[in-house]
């Protein structure tokens, strides 16, 4: 692929003659959602430890999925409720399952990496054992 | 919206979800490897939408809801499976 497009100017030009102002606001849009997921995907491979990996997963892919969905939306004016619907959707049950996985690896006894500085979920069984 | 620019979007997309996928064939617990495939899919919802734009077609965005609805319900499942529960 040809990466000398990217700061031509003649794309410039021609990314500004399009069918709006507002499909410019979208293509950035768009583009900064899409940023957003690659660095979810890598901070899955980069991280140490499960739970940062879920951190790093879970917070950037929501980010960059609406913000993706939102995109389109705004190029597309009469998709945009329904993009809005799949944005709504992903920012209600990202969270809610990324807590599901981490409960569940916390309690099959998956371990924290040699790194971490606090454990307080140990420091509360110990509590409450006294 | 520019040919030039959809390929980019989607090549970045591609990149993403492929170091993802070595992390699910590496990962040591099974919770690593469930955490990667919560993340190809969240990242393939956002891909499914952009794909509707590009062939213009918007039942595409059915898909996507569904292939995030069916996501969810299934990572719930597994993390169900781990805690020991059923």
């Amino acid at each position: 692929m040809d990466f000398s497009l990217l700061w031509d100017y003649a794309l410039l030009q021609d990314l500004w003659k399009g069918d709006s102002d507002m499909e410019l606001v979208g293509v950035i849009v768009t583009g900064i959602g899409v940023v957003f997921l690659f660095l979810g995907n890598f901070g899955i491979l980069r991280l140490p430890d499960v739970y940062n990996r879920i951190q790093a997963g879970t917070k950037c892919t929501t980010f960059g999925t609406f913000f993706t969905t939102i995109g389109i939306g705004i190029i597309q004016p009469e998709w945009f409720w329904k993009c809005l619907l799949i944005a709504m959707f992903v920012l209600v049950t990202n969270p809610i399952s990324s807590h599901a996985i981490a409960r569940a690896s916390n309690k099959s006894g998956v371990s924290l990496c040699d790194r971490s500085v606090v454990d307080q979920t140990k420091e509360f069984e110990e509590r409450k054992e006294a | 919206m520019n040919d030039t620019i959809i390929i980019i979007y989607l090549g970045i997309i591609a990149g993403g979800i492929l170091l993802s996928l070595i992390r699910m064939f590496l990962g040591p617990t099974a919770a690593d490897r469930a955490v990667a495939v919560d993340t190809i899919t969240t990242t393939i919802v956002a891909l499914l939408v952009i794909l509707a734009f590009v062939f213009n077609r918007y039942i595409y965005l059915d898909v996507s809801l569904v292939y995030g609805l069916l996501s969810f319900v299934g990572l719930c499942a597994i993390a169900r499976f781990m805690e020991g529960g059923f």
